[in-house]
């Protein structure tokens, strides 16, 4: 479980966080959702400890978050962007996660690297690939660790329509493990398909959390898209 | 042990950039050129010493603030293992500096090997500017990483280190003429050495100058540290000043690379 408390975050004047709290709930798909600029990557960065918050705690399985490293050991990350050191071979990432993990008693997950062919990459340099290999490369080094926390930043945006079915196929899977998912996502379809609770940020604020069900409940079954949508519209009025 | 990992692969990229290796042949070709123009390995590494004093600080000033904005999402990749923040900077930092620093021993070294200058006079003058190449290489990559740290803004950071480079290796010596110039009624030896001190490419070539004591090339700044220290104690007074402007801009960038948000 993932747990945010007066949460606060500001870049200058501009006040990102403000002092939310949140509780991702464990072996359950969360999707943060909410315009550009409403605080989604930087809520993940700071479970992540990329950004460093300026007041307010994180709790992740029931330990404080203050500087130590060891907590991210439990998380797979999948970043918006994979633009790694340019030179290296495919290959020569994998190796360098694994080694900086110390993955010698760790049972690998290496699905996605099978079935998205990236045996065949691995003597690519990284300079060499598409966006969307790239991706690839990125889904797989999340999963590879079997963590029991996945942070995916809009894990499907650059992935063609059969590698984005094959990840989700692998969210499914890995719920179904008992994993905690947090996911960011602009495409709606994918936010109703895989989760189970949804986070609506606004402006810094968390305007709306709870299940999927509940908010479609108050809908007129009209779609999470319009929902959403009706909600940014409702919350800009 | 996890830093080595981290520099081992940042190794393994950066001397297989076409950049490191363009930078180790530069220093090939121009070592080789000078010796074959003059052939005396003493001349040779006095012309080479301008070219050091210009090109290192500036090539290792641009590929590390560019390295170091091009990593960003590396950086995002590595914090999110259970790492250390302290680590990441310490291996890229010692991966940024060592590929530099082989790429100029391999351009500086092969043509005084093959040129036998172990049996001739002037290794130790060799020696004396291949120390000075390198830590010059050390400084400037730790400035970069630090103007990269300092601003978010790739722009704003090629243009400051630009800028610094200029300021280092162009301006500085103006500047202190000028003030010489605007102040000539009073002794300027005391202001002009604190003045050498604030800029580590004029005390880079103190060093050299000093080692060669060729009082004639060494302008004001040179002329009044030796006068004042003489020439032993003036080059360990540079070297000091020197590994001071190594520490600070390292742990600057060390600072702002813990704290920062990525």
């Amino acid at each position: 479980m993932i747990r945010l408390e007066q949460l606060g975050k500001s870049f200058g004047t501009l006040r990102v966080l403000k002092d939310i709290d949140l509780e991702i709930k464990s072996g359950c798909v969360t999707a943060i959702v909410g315009p550009n600029g409403s605080g989604k990557s930087t809520t993940i960065k700071s479970i992540l400890g990329l950004v460093k918050p300026d007041h307010g705690t994180v709790i992740v399985n029931n330990r404080r978050v203050n500087g130590d490293c060891e907590y991210r050991r439990q998380i797979g990350y999948m970043a918006q962007i994979a633009h790694f050191l340019e030179n290296l071979k495919v290959r020569n990432v994998f190796e360098l996660v694994k080694d900086v993990r110390n993955s010698e008693s760790v049972t690998l997950d290496e699905e996605l690297i099978g079935r998205f062919n990236l045996e065949r990459e691995y003597d690519k340099k990284l300079k060499n690939l598409s966006g969307g290999t790239r991706q690839k490369v990125n889904a797989s080094l999340a999963f590879l660790f079997n963590p029991a926390i996945l942070i995916l930043d809009e894990p499907t945006a650059s992935l063609d329509p059969v590698a984005s079915r094959i990840l989700k196929e692998k969210i499914h899977n890995e719920k179904a493990k008992g994993k905690t998912i947090l996911l960011t996502s602009h495409i709606m379809s994918e936010v109703e398909e895989l989760s189970d609770e949804i986070v609506f940020l606004l402006e810094g604020n968390v305007f709306y959390q709870g299940t999927k069900q509940d908010l479609m409940a108050s809908s007129e079954n009209d779609g999470l898209e319009h929902v959403i949508a009706r909600m940014m519209e409702g919350a800009a009025a | 042990m996890t830093t080595l990992k981290i520099l081992k692969y940042h190794l393994k990229d950066l001397l297989n950039s076409k950049w490191v290796i363009f930078y180790g042949f530069f220093f090939l070709v121009i070592t080789e050129a000078l010796f074959d123009l003059g052939g005396n390995p003493v001349k040779t590494v006095l012309s080479m010493m301008s070219i050091v004093l210009m090109i290192v600080p500036l090539f290792s000033i641009i590929v590390g603030v560019m390295y170091l904005y091009n990593s960003r999402e590396f950086v995002e990749l590595m914090l999110s293992q259970p790492i250390k923040r302290s680590q990441l900077f310490w291996g890229m930092y010692g991966g940024l500096s060592i590929s530099l620093a082989t790429g100029f021993l391999f351009g500086m070294t092969l043509p005084f090997l093959w040129h036998g200058v172990v049996d001739l006079q002037g290794w130790d003058y060799w020696l004396v500017l291949l120390s000075i190449g390198l830590t010059l290489t050390l400084i400037f990559v730790a400035i970069s990483f630090w103007i990269a740290l300092i601003f978010e803004d790739r722009l704003k950071g090629l243009a400051g280190v630009i800028v610094l480079w200029l300021l280092f290796g162009v301006i500085y010596d103006g500047l202190v003429l000028f003030l010489i110039y605007y102040f000539s009624d009073y002794s300027m030896e005391k202001p002009v050495i604190i003045l050498s001190m604030l800029n580590p490419v004029d005390l880079a070539r103190i060093i050299m100058l000093l080692k060669f004591n060729v009082s004639t090339l060494m302008g004001y700044t040179g002329a009044s540290l030796q006068a004042f220290f003489g020439n032993v104690t003036g080059m360990l007074v540079s070297a000091s000043a020197m590994f001071a402007w190594w520490l600070l801009p390292l742990f600057g960038g060390f600072r702002r690379f813990v704290k920062k948000d990525f």
